[in-house]
């Protein structure tokens, strides 16, 4: 299949305006005529239902939580990146720009991103008039921190709950919507499949979470913008409910998947403290700002931090990258502990952890300072661990995060089916192999406020919208295989939870497809995992029926569909014969462990195309040309 | 250590409802509380029994989505927790834990220990917004804000939503809640254009909810996982009476041509 | 056309919500709080020669406007504070309809929880009062006399199980106010953390010393400090 990205040429910075100005409009009159089904309340979701029902479609939205203000979005902590360059320090748009192209280790679009950075600097003036209590200067003026992979200071925050912050301010833009009637939400509701029509996506299967009914939902354009799918991994900061169900029957639909192995990995969450932990959680980033990360220069060495002296300690990120030291990008940060925690120098009971100090900050900036800016992290982590960071050093380790990878899109943020638009954390579009910090907030809104109310315009304006019956055939038959899913998972009555398979699923891949990959091991998982599909189906047990609120029910279909994920995730990394951002595969790396890219045969988007279940996907290639940012081996030594 | 529960055990919104006893035995001090439960639910399912369903999705303390009564205390009643982040170091061997529901008309139970709080929504829907169509309005920085403003805003806005202040409360008020919200917006510069309409609208919401009066109990601040104060019921208050008072008819004459 | 177009509407429409009830309730406790501090300063005048205490009803009585003036923004007051509390009573009851098989209470004052036991304990109190005292329809300890109150008050008195029920009434208002004191501020929206802690701790000591006030009184016959003439 050859894929078109629609993405403007022409100089850069005119690009999206240029575009916007092609694009067809559709009347205040006709508006109220169409459908829109958008699945899922997260940032992007949130703030696209509510931007469109301003401009008078009918939305029809959806999401698994009994509101839509859970959405998974809720729990970013530190911040959204803008270039508004308040504080005089060489921001601008260009940078930004520049940051994310090589901060994604060039393999993102470039027009994509500049729009992102073009963008950015309206999110927060919208979200501010929405009355989103960004932190501010006693002059009145907002705030700014500094965040990896950058040199300036251009993430805005609240608190340590700016997702929260930012998606209070987009669910309550949707509330008033749903007051005034222009959106109807639809609460615990689990999309469940696709309804493509003459090559089209025409609406949705859905299932209630309360009482299992199956229902058909028709559009005259479906919009996803379900997150991400690190729930794969089953230990991961994503929320428990985080699923790649929307996404994966879109797949299986005829919707290309890109760059499924494009995970990243948080270099500061709370270490694992046994087998029946059941999430991981995400210490901000924003904490390298002030926290220093080291480990004793001795393998080995079990004394209690403080009575380690300075000399005996290992910084090792600023002995490593002097320039940037603490704050290098995630997937830099999270190899370099792996590193360390091997050599055996890692601290904790398991020895699969580093310290996180703030001892220097403390004495530098007072209690008081540094309460302010992480008070709430600090509690915290308190809480989990039992230990008082103003104290003792944090213990951290890296977990599963982030997906790059998601269902491929072209500029206009649709997928290869027509009338399918994918948003955020479920596309792939704009972070690459590695996304900066505070960056997926700024491309959920920016997809969601600013780009979709336009591109879906478009696609409304130029295209026939005839009305289907829910007797048409291909609805039926999407209705059929939702209650046949759910038929086998009942009736599979065999031994072992749902959990017990999950967590199998994930340490196979945490272990060959995680922070680092090799080409056996990738074949071993490919393998493992689909013995242990074939083995889920049979001996699988979800207690009660449909009809009624089961969460087994639930996670069964949505695990099912992570072990048809995790088998893709190693087939993509073992296509891609480089070490890119979030993908590390030992055999390309530089003689002092760096990531190793080989530009001249990877410089593209693997995009997937479903072949049956079992069978091996197609890969089909988008070709990534670099007009501004020439690639280069990225350093931040 | 060894735990027994007693777990309020509802097949749907009809069904009566009972409490059932349940012994966990080798529970870690690490586990969450949820982690607990998750280990009661294996074996549960192992057994072939129905396991407890319980709401929770961040388990992070954020998303709101989490909470039942422990012991008559929402979330467990220590301090500035919820239940997803309440670790069991906190219990000892031999303890006795009753799990209740929520218990509000304006929260009626889906099963088990999960209920409905799309009263919230609703309430949101009514009048917790500033009215700002996505656009370009003016520059962040165009309306500077006092510190303390941004700052009390932030400590309202912090709510998630969670239903444990009325939960908490002897009258089932969703006081702390509403007036989060209402103090929220009106500590801000953004918020006042529509602050009178805003405590009118969500306050009568409030009410057609079926949620009771607060009489300044307190006990939905102790509860509160966010630690919300008190003192946002008696602004939310304040901005509601001067409403009422000052309300006029909505302009009836429209536009012409 | 809004409900709100037509003024009185609008008005009811601030009564119709439990906030608007609350301020209602706030206010009227507010008057009757005044009535009693009053009232237990001309009260204390027992302590006096008798003829005071007597002439102080006199001289009341002697005013009749400024008397039923009073007496009628009492009576509103009251019937609208007991209206909005049992309106929002009701309320209240509907709200939980299931009760906890455990509750815990985390922080706050028995009296805040007891409000709708202390109100109604006073309301009959007061009307037990008023035949007791004013009409003078029940008065076990002797015969009554209008123009000598102070007669009525030390054998009304004397009538111990009268006393210690009166003990009892002024008990359950020190109660009620002790909450309620600090609540009305709440309620009209009066909050700053300087001075709310402030407010809380000089309603307990105002409710007490009122208590105080009132029930030495009784407790002064009973011990024979003061006797009838
Ligand atoms: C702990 C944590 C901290 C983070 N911190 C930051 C940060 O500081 N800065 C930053 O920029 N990014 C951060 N991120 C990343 C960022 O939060 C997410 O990438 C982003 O919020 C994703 O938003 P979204 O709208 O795409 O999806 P989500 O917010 O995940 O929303 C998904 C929505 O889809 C719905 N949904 C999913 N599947 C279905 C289905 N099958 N049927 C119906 N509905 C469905 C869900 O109900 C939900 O409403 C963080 C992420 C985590 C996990
Ligand atoms: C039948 C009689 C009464 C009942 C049922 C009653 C009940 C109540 C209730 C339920 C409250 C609300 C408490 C709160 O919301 O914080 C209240 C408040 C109050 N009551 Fe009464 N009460 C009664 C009589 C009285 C009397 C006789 C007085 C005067 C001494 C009084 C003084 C107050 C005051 C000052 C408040 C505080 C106002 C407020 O908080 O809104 N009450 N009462
Ligand atoms: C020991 C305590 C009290 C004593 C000795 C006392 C005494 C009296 C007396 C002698 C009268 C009649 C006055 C007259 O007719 O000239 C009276 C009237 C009254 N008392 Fe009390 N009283 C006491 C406590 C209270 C309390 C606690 C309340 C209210 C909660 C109260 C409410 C009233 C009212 C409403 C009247 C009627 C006033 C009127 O005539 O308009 N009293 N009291
Ligand atoms: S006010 Fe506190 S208790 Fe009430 S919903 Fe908000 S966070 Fe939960
Ligand atoms: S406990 Fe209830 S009475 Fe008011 S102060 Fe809190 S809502
Ligand atoms: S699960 Fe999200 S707050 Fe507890």
């Amino acid at each position: 299949m050859e894929l078109i990205s629609n993405a403007p040429t022409g100089p850069i910075e005119k690009s999206w305006e240029a575009h916007k100005f092609g694009l067809k409009l559709v009347n205040p009159a006709n508006k109220r005529k169409h459908t829109i089904i958008m699945v899922g309340t997260g940032l992007a979701g949130g703030s696209a239902a509510a931007g469109l029902g301003e401009l008078g479609y009918n939305v029809d939205c959806f999401c698994f939580q009994d509101s839509p203000r859970r959405a998974h979005s809720i729990a970013a902590q530190g911040g959204i990146n803008a270039a508004k360059n308040y504080h005089n320090d060489g921001d601008s748009v260009y940078r930004l720009f520049y940051d994310t192209v090589k901060g994604g280790d060039f393999r993102s679009r470039e027009a994509n991103v500049y729009r992102l950075a073009q963008v950015s600097v309206n999110i927060i003036d919208q979200c501010v008039a929405q009355g989103v209590p960004f932190a501010r200067e006693y002059g009145g003026l907002l705030d700014n921190r500094s965040f990896g992979g950058a040199q300036v200071s251009r993430t805005f925050y609240a608190r340590g709950q700016t997702g929260q912050q930012l998606l209070l301010g987009a669910y309550q833009a949707l509330e008033r919507q749903v007051g005034l009637g222009s959106v109807k939400m639809h609460p615990r509701t689990e999309m469940l499949d696709l309804i493509v029509i003459d090559g089209r996506a025409r609406g949705i299967v859905t299932r209630s979470l309360n009482d299992g009914k199956v229902s058909v939902h028709f559009g005259d354009a479906v919009v996803l913008a379900t997150g991400g799918y690190g729930n794969v991994f089953y230990l991961s900061t994503n929320a428990k409910g985080s699923n790649a169900t929307a996404i994966w029957r879109a797949y299986k639909r005829g919707a290309l998947f890109a760059n499924p192995c494009f995970t990243q990995i948080h270099p500061t969450c709370i270490p694992v403290s046994g087998d029946y932990q059941s999430k991981l959680t995400l210490m901000s980033e924003s904490l390298r700002n002030d926290g220093r990360i080291w480990v004793p220069k001795q393998a080995g060495d079990r004394r209690k931090p403080a009575s380690i002296p300075e000399d005996e300690r290992d910084f090792y990120l600023e002995r490593r990258y002097p320039s940037f030291g603490n704050l290098v990008p995630r997937d830099i940060a999270s190899r370099a502990a792996k590193a360390v925690c091997d050599e055996g120098r890692g601290v904790g009971e398991t020895g699969l952890g580093v310290y996180l100090d703030f001892s220097d900050a403390l004495k530098r900036l007072g209690t008081h300072k540094i309460a302010e800016r992480y008070g709430n992290l600090f509690e915290m982590y308190e809480r989990i661990t039992g230990e008082d960071p103003y104290k003792v050093p944090m213990r951290i380790f890296p977990a599963i995060h982030y997906t790059m990878g998601g269902l491929w899109v072209d500029y206009n943020l649709m997928s290869t089916i027509p009338g399918l638009f994918v948003l955020g954390e479920a596309n792939f579009s704009d972070h690459g192999a590695n996304r900066l910090g505070a960056s997926a907030l700024m491309q959920g809104l920016a997809d969601g406020y600013f780009v979709i109310p336009y591109t879906l315009g478009n696609y409304l304006a130029n295209t026939k919208h005839e009305k289907y019956s829910e007797d048409t055939p291909a609805v039926q038959e999407a209705v059929e295989s939702v209650n046949a899913i759910t038929r086998k998972l009942l009736n599979a009555s065999g031994k072992r939870t749902v959990d017990s398979y999950h967590r199998e699923l994930g340490k196979i891949l945490w272990e060959y497809c995680g922070m680092s990959r090799n080409a056996p091991g990738l074949k071993k998982a490919a393998s493992m995992i689909a013995g242990l599909r074939e083995d889920y189906w049979r001996n699988v047990r979800v207690l009660g029926s449909n009809e009624e609120f089961n969460q087994s029910l639930e996670k069964a279909g949505r695990v099912a569909d992570f072990f048809e994920l995790g088998e893709l995730m190693c087939m993509d990394a073992l296509q891609r014969n480089e070490s890119c951002g979030g993908h590390f595969r030992e055999e390309y790396q530089t003689p002092d462990g760096e990531a190793l890219r080989n530009d001249a045969n990877y410089s593209y988007v693997a995009a997937w195309e479903f072949q049956g279940v079992g069978r091996p996907a197609a890969l089909n290639k988008e070709p990534l040309v670099f007009n501004y940012v020439k690639p280069s081996q990225r350093s931040y030594k | 250590m060894k735990l027994t529960l007693h777990v309020w055990r509802q097949k749907n919104e009809q069904d009566r409802g009972r409490l059932v006893r349940y012994e966990v035995p080798g529970v870690n001090e690490h586990m969450s509380f949820l982690e607990m439960l998750d280990v009661l639910n294996e074996g549960l399912i192992e057994k072939g029994e129905d396991p407890i369903a319980f709401d929770h999705d961040c388990r992070e303390g954020i998303c709101g989505m989490c909470g039942f009564m422990i012991n008559g205390m929402a979330h467990g009643g220590f301090k500035g927790t919820t239940v997803c982040q309440l670790h069991m170091r906190h219990f000892k061997d031999g303890d006795e834990l009753y799990l209740e529901p929520w218990r509000a008309a304006a929260f009626p139970v889906v099963k088990d220990l999960v209920v409905n709080r799309s009263s919230f929504d609703r309430i949101i829907a009514a009048g917790g917004f500033i009215s700002v169509p996505t656009g370009s309005p003016p520059d962040g920085n165009a309306i500077p804000i006092r510190k303390q403003d941004a700052d009390l805003a932030m400590d309202a806005a912090a709510c998630i939503g969670c239903g444990a202040c009325v939960a908490a409360c002897p009258n089932a008020a969703a006081a702390l809640f509403v007036s989060a919200k209402i103090s929220h917006l009106a500590h801000l510069p953004q918020g006042q254009a529509e602050r009178d309409r805003r405590a009118l609208a969500m306050v009568r919401q409030m009410n057609r909810e079926g949620f009771a009066n607060c009489t300044n109990i307190g006990e939905c601040e102790a509860a509160c996982p966010k630690q919300i104060k008190l003192e946002v019921i008696a602004q939310a208050n304040a901005d509601y009476i001067k409403a009422a008072f000052t309300e006029r008819p909505e302009a009836v004459s429209g536009g012409v041509g | 056309m809004s409900a709100a177009a037509n003024f009185p509407v609008a008005r009811l429409r601030f009564w119709d919500t439990t906030v608007g009830k609350k301020a209602v309730m706030a206010v009227t406790g507010f008057i009757l709080f005044g009535f009693i501090v009053g009232h237990l300063l001309g009260n204390l005048q027992i302590y006096e020669p008798p003829e005071k205490i007597n002439h102080y009803s006199e001289m009341l009585r002697s005013m009749p406007s400024l008397l039923w003036g009073t007496r009628i923004i009492l009576l509103v007051s009251v019937l609208l504070h007991i209206w909005a509390s049992f309106a929002l009573w009701r309320l209240q009851r509907a709200a939980r309809p299931v009760a906890y098989v455990k509750k815990a209470n985390l922080h706050s004052t028995y009296a805040s929880r007891t409000m709708m036991w202390s109100g109604p304990i006073i309301l009959a109190f007061v009307i037990y009062h008023l035949l007791n005292f004013t009409f003078g329809t029940v008065h076990p300890g002797g015969p009554f006399d209008e123009h000598n109150v102070y007669n009525n008050v030390v054998t009304g008195f004397q009538f111990w199980p009268s006393s210690v029920f009166y003990i009892i009434a002024m008990i359950m208002l020190c109660y009620h106010l002790h909450h309620g004191l600090w609540s009305m501020f709440q309620s009209l929206g009066f909050t700053h953390p300087a001075y709310t802690p402030w407010i809380q701790r000089s309603a307990k000591v105002v409710a007490i010393l009122i208590a105080i006030g009132f029930i030495s009184i009784p407790v002064a016959v009973l011990a024979g400090f003061i006797k009838p003439v």
